[in-house]
């Protein structure tokens, strides 16, 4: 087994995933009313388990397109599993953005959680566990343990802290899950069943060189049974309907970690297990799969258009972003595919910081309801600045992240060929500034309508500190683009290598990718006055 | 003639369990009513030395009396779990016996009697044979179903287990003789042979037809299991926990043993029989339990379902097939074990808490009860990383190896079904608003024991679960 003569390479990725369990032993030794300590132990190890990823940086080759920092052991013999780590230019920065995140729902948690405060953070720990471990396992089964087990917290946090109708879509949430990855592990079953083990590594090269093969017929079935899976994740459309139940209920921390986070793994799947193992079924699904995220794209701007629920709306916002990444990642372009993940992050930091801004107006008067608000520049003028921010920033605006990454996208998509696609992908970029500049104006401009909100507090110091290193990112992110995106570089080649060998699809396109930040920069004037267009329309009352 | 001393040997555990048995039934009457409890620490020890005298059985691996019993580790495999089963039972229904005003000796001798006869069964070479450990095992469980005299309900339920289940026996015996007449033999191998040299005639089929009847109705697979619910749920919860664990393993391994050993050479005729089977023990549990809301009842209608996992793994007529059921059964009887034990927890004096929700804030109320309810439920429903997917998982990938692929897929489907029942309960537990009339009552030493050591092995079973499988695999192989 190929897998199997890997050295390994330290403890670190071991030492990330299992931190937090250990922060949550700890946890659950302290009392459960102590709640100072609770909270105070949670940050310190989500912090903790913050610096420790950014440890990945420093050992991470950015030469290689193949899995680093590997770790593999015997785990249960008699079923050949092993327990392997790594990660590449795809997981690196989501292992990140996970720790990154993970503190900002901590504080974000800080006052706005009263009962079982205790369970409540160390379900936070658990969960970031969960989503480390699915980032950074090469095992199969190893992968479908981290992915199911982190379901758990989440259904929780959705269950217990969450608001309104949060039963109901908790448990929609975990059903709709759980019966999307069912079929990927019989799928799991009938790959190790032809190649011996569940190593991602090993499968993936005895199917590169040819010495295990799946007829297309099977090839296209488990195609499906591991694109299922991710559709639902995602959510692709139409199988986005869990999405905004569970987002809207959760609790802000859930929300955020939800948004931020779990939907990655949808995307990130794609790109770990569909292209590489299934490249000849990837290529002919893709159509379908592109127009699906596109349509994705167009009907959930749509339907944000119309929320009257803040909360509900950024969730739409959602679906409509990850169509971007799902369509970046299947036309198989090396710089939609790295716009694709690099939007993952974006997404992720921006949506995150929405539902932050979302929570904090939350505390102040447990309702989203968006005509509840009106006016709110005035009793909080910097709580408002931020949400403009980062409305901004997932509206992309050049200079923020989300632009590099949707014109990524979209470049990579006009450049092969894909036209029609391309457009419609891009009519969504504009609703989107349409949805988010008009939610930013109901609740923030115009005159103060509920006489309640006159009085509103502004952000606290903890809140501003919160919305200033999420800022501080969207900025950092928009500018210094190529910090990320050459990190990626090698893997997405090798990846998109990979899946054209198979697909016998062209490489050319390859030699005649331009330099992402170039190109991202020189058009930006024309991006510009695309937004100003529609910032226009929008100002008109 | 006295038997060899080896053969004793082999036999060690029943010997053990019935002189332990026969001890309590002798000194229970001196007792007096206040002290019962002692029988019930006294069975404890028995259960001990039955396990420690396993050793014997492993030292003198090979067949006894003539061929009638096997002692491989298959058999030391079925033991083990039988064994502990009834250990940890007796020191969970401590509690249940007292607040039920049934504390007598008799039970336990019952419960030491009942785990002889699934010994019994666990290495029956011979049909005969198996057909005594059968006996041994029911007649013993039939009353103990029916242990609460006083309760309709029980007697109700020991009743329709007694007449369902001497049907199912004589069903049994009747498959016996059809064999014998096929093959003039009871033996297994014999049998086999018989059927290489001559195949399968109608003769045979009926019989060996019969015979899955038989087994079938103590496996519980459908479309022989109606009388699950009903029997599960009069039954005193402690004595369910070991219906759903103890008779199913032993019938299991018994089923194991005649189907491969046996039947192995007719395999073409039974594989279609067990996949239908298999799926509609599946879909049945599953379907059934998602309209329950009697927790008992649900936990009754689960092992219907998870009789149908294990179906799925037996279709698959491979050693690994074989060392899946094996890890199934174990695995199963960790979980379902302590669900059922905080059953009767919760359920009090007179069981009257086990609706759903009853459970109503019992996250609250005794946070370390429902964590440990949650576990098991999760590890039923098959949650990675506990015992429960580990089982499902090899079944599967079982199946899966021998390109049984759709009842797989029907598997898979059904177990997300079963999920939702499961967080049903859990939802109860933590979502609800806690119950403020009524808590359940402190927990008490020994079925706190209980309660950590099958999370424990729920836990380690799930993550650590190579040791057991290697015991699994060779069994499997020391059944040829």
């Amino acid at each position: 087994m190929d897998g199997a003569l890997v050295a390994n390479q330290g403890y670190l990725l071991t030492v990330l995933t299992f931190f937090p369990l250990l922060g949550t032993f700890a946890l659950l030794l302290l009392k459960g009313d102590d709640h100072v300590w609770i909270r105070r132990l949670t940050l310190v190890t989500s912090i903790i388990e913050f610096i420790l990823s950014l440890l990945l940086l420093r050992g991470f080759d950015i030469s290689t397109g193949s899995y680093q920092l590997q770790e593999i052991y015997d785990w249960i013999p008699s079923l050949h599993i092993h327990y392997h780590m790594g990660i590449d230019g795809i997981s690196l920065f989501l292992v990140i953005l996970t720790t990154f995140l993970t503190p900002l729902a901590v504080l974000c948690s800080w006052n706005s959680i009263h009962e079982h405060v205790k369970e409540f953070f160390a379900m936070l720990l658990v969960l970031e566990m969960g989503m480390v471990g699915v980032f950074c396992s090469l095992d199969l089964f190893l992968f479908f343990l981290f992915w199911e087990v982190m379901l758990i917290p989440m259904y929780f946090l959705i269950g217990i802290w969450g608001h309104g109708r949060k039963i109901y879509a908790a448990l929609k949430f975990i059903l709709y899950t759980m019966l999307g990855s069912i079929l990927m592990l019989v799928a799991i079953l009938w790959l190790s069943r032809v190649s011996g083990t569940f190593d991602l590594v090993a499968i993936q090269s005895m199917l590169s060189s040819g010495q295990i093969s799946l007829s297309w017929h099977t090839e296209l079935l488990m195609f499906l049974a591991f694109m299922l899976a991710f559709a639902i994740k995602v959510p692709l459309f139409p199988l986005h309907t869990w999405l905004p139940d569970a987002h809207t209920e959760a609790p802000t921390a859930g929300s955020v970690i939800l948004a931020g986070v779990l939907l990655k793994m949808g995307t990130y799947g794609m790109l770990r297990f569909c292209l590489p193992l299934f490249p000849e079924a990837a290529h002919r699904a893709a159509p379908v799969i592109a127009v699906l995220a596109i349509i994705g794209i167009v009907y959930a701007a749509l339907v944000a258009m119309v929320q009257h629920d803040l909360k509900r709306l950024v969730a739409y916002t959602s679906v409509s972003h990850l169509g971007f990444v799902v369509l970046g990642i299947f036309v198989f372009n090396p710089v939609a595919m790295e716009g694709a993940i690099y939007q993952m992050l974006n997404h992720g930091v921006s949506t995150g910081m929405l539902f932050l801004v979302c929570g904090m107006l939350y505390d102040r008067r447990h309702t989203y309801e968006i005509k509840e608000f009106g006016g709110l520049l005035k009793p909080m003028p910097i709580l408002c600045a931020f949400f403009l921010f980062a409305c901004l920033s997932s509206l992309a605006l050049p200079m923020l992240n989300g632009f590099i990454g949707e014109f990524m996208i979209l470049i990579g998509v006009f450049d092969s060929h894909h036209f029609a696609w391309a457009s419609w992908a891009a009519t969504g970029a504009i609703l989107s500034a349409v949805y988010l500049l008009w939610a930013y104006q109901r609740v923030a401009m115009e005159k103060v309508t509920v006489e309640k909100n006159e009085k509103l507090p502004d952000a606290t110091p903890r809140e501003r500190l919160i919305l200033i290193v999420a800022s501080l990112v969207i900025l950092f992110m928009g500018i210094f683009s190529p910090m990320f995106t050459h990190r990626m570089d090698a893997t997405t080649t090798a990846l998109l290598q990979q899946v054209s060998n198979k697909g016998g699809y062209q490489v050319g396109a390859l030699r005649s990718r331009p330099a992402p930040h170039a190109s991202a920069v020189a058009s930006s004037a024309h991006e510009l006055a695309l937004r100003s267009v529609s910032l226009e329309r929008q100002a008109r009352p | 003639m006295f038997p060899p001393l080896q053969d004793l040997y082999r036999i060690a555990p029943e010997i053990v369990l019935c002189f332990f048995g026969i001890l309590i039934m002798l000194i229970d009457p001196f007792v007096p009513a206040g002290r019962k409890r002692s029988m019930g620490w006294l069975a404890f020890v028995g259960t001990l030395v039955a396990l420690a005298s396993l050793r014997f059985m492993f030292t003198h691996l090979g067949s006894a009396y003539s061929g009638l019993l096997r002692v491989d580790v298959f058999s030391l495999f079925v033991h083990g779990i039988v064994i502990v089963v009834a250990a940890l039972a007796i020191l969970g229904s401590f509690d249940y016996l007292d607040h039920e005003n049934i504390q007598r000796g008799e039970y336990y001798a019952l419960l030491l009697f009942a785990t002889a006869g699934m010994g019994i069964l666990a290495s029956a070479n011979e049909l005969i044979t198996a057909f005594v450990g059968l006996e041994i095992s029911s007649i013993s469980t039939y009353i103990l179903v029916g242990f609460r005299r006083t309760v309709l309900k029980s007697n109700e339920s020991s009743l329709k287990y007694f007449l369902l289940g001497s049907f199912a026996t004589a069903f049994f015996l009747y498959g016996i003789a059809l064999t014998y007449g096929a093959t003039r033999s009871t033996r297994f191998e014999a049998i086999n042979q018989a059927i290489a040299a001559h195949g399968s005639g109608a003769l045979l089929i009926l019989g060996l037809g019969l015979i899955f009847v038989g087994l079938g109705f103590k496996v519980v697979a459908a479309p022989f299991q109606i009388y699950t619910p009903d029997v599960y749920e009069g039954a005193p919860t402690p004595v369910t926990a070991v219906l759903a664990c103890g008779p199913k393993a032993a019938a299991f391994a018994v089923m194991l043993r005649i189907f491969y050993s046996a039947f192995g050479n007719a395999s073409h005729i039974w594989f279609w029989a067990i996949w239908v089977s298999a799926v509609l023990t599946m879909c049945i549990g599953n379907f059934a339990a998602l309209v329950q809301s009697n927790v008992k009842r649900l936990l009754a209608y689960s092992s219907i379902a998870h009789a149908g996992y294990i179906l799925v793994a037996f279709v698959a007529a491979s050693e690994i097939g074989v060392a899946a059921v094996l890890f199934y059964l174990a695995a199963y009887a960790a979980m379902t074990l302590g669900a059922f034990l905080i059953v009767a927890h919760v359920g009090g004096t007179g069981e009257r808490r086990l609706d759903v929700a009853d459970y109503a804030g019992l996250g609250t109320n005794q946070p370390w009860v429902a964590a440990c309810f949650s576990l098991f439920l999760l590890s039923l429903l098959g949650l990675p990383a506990t015992a429960g997917f580990l089982g499902k998982f090899y079944a599967f990938s079982a199946a899966v190896d021998q390109r049984i692929v759709w009842l797989v897929v029907i598997a898979a489907i059904n177990s997300v079904i079963g999920a939702y029942y499961y967080l049903k309960v859990i939802v109860a537990m933590y979502f609800w608003e806690p119950n403020k009339e009524w808590t359940p009552s402190p927990m008490h030493a020994p079925m706190f024991i209980v309660l950590l050591l099958t999370a424990i092995g729920t836990i380690y079973l799930g993550i650590l679960p190579d040791r057991v499988m290697q015991w699994a695999i060779a069994s499997a192989q020391s059944l040829h």
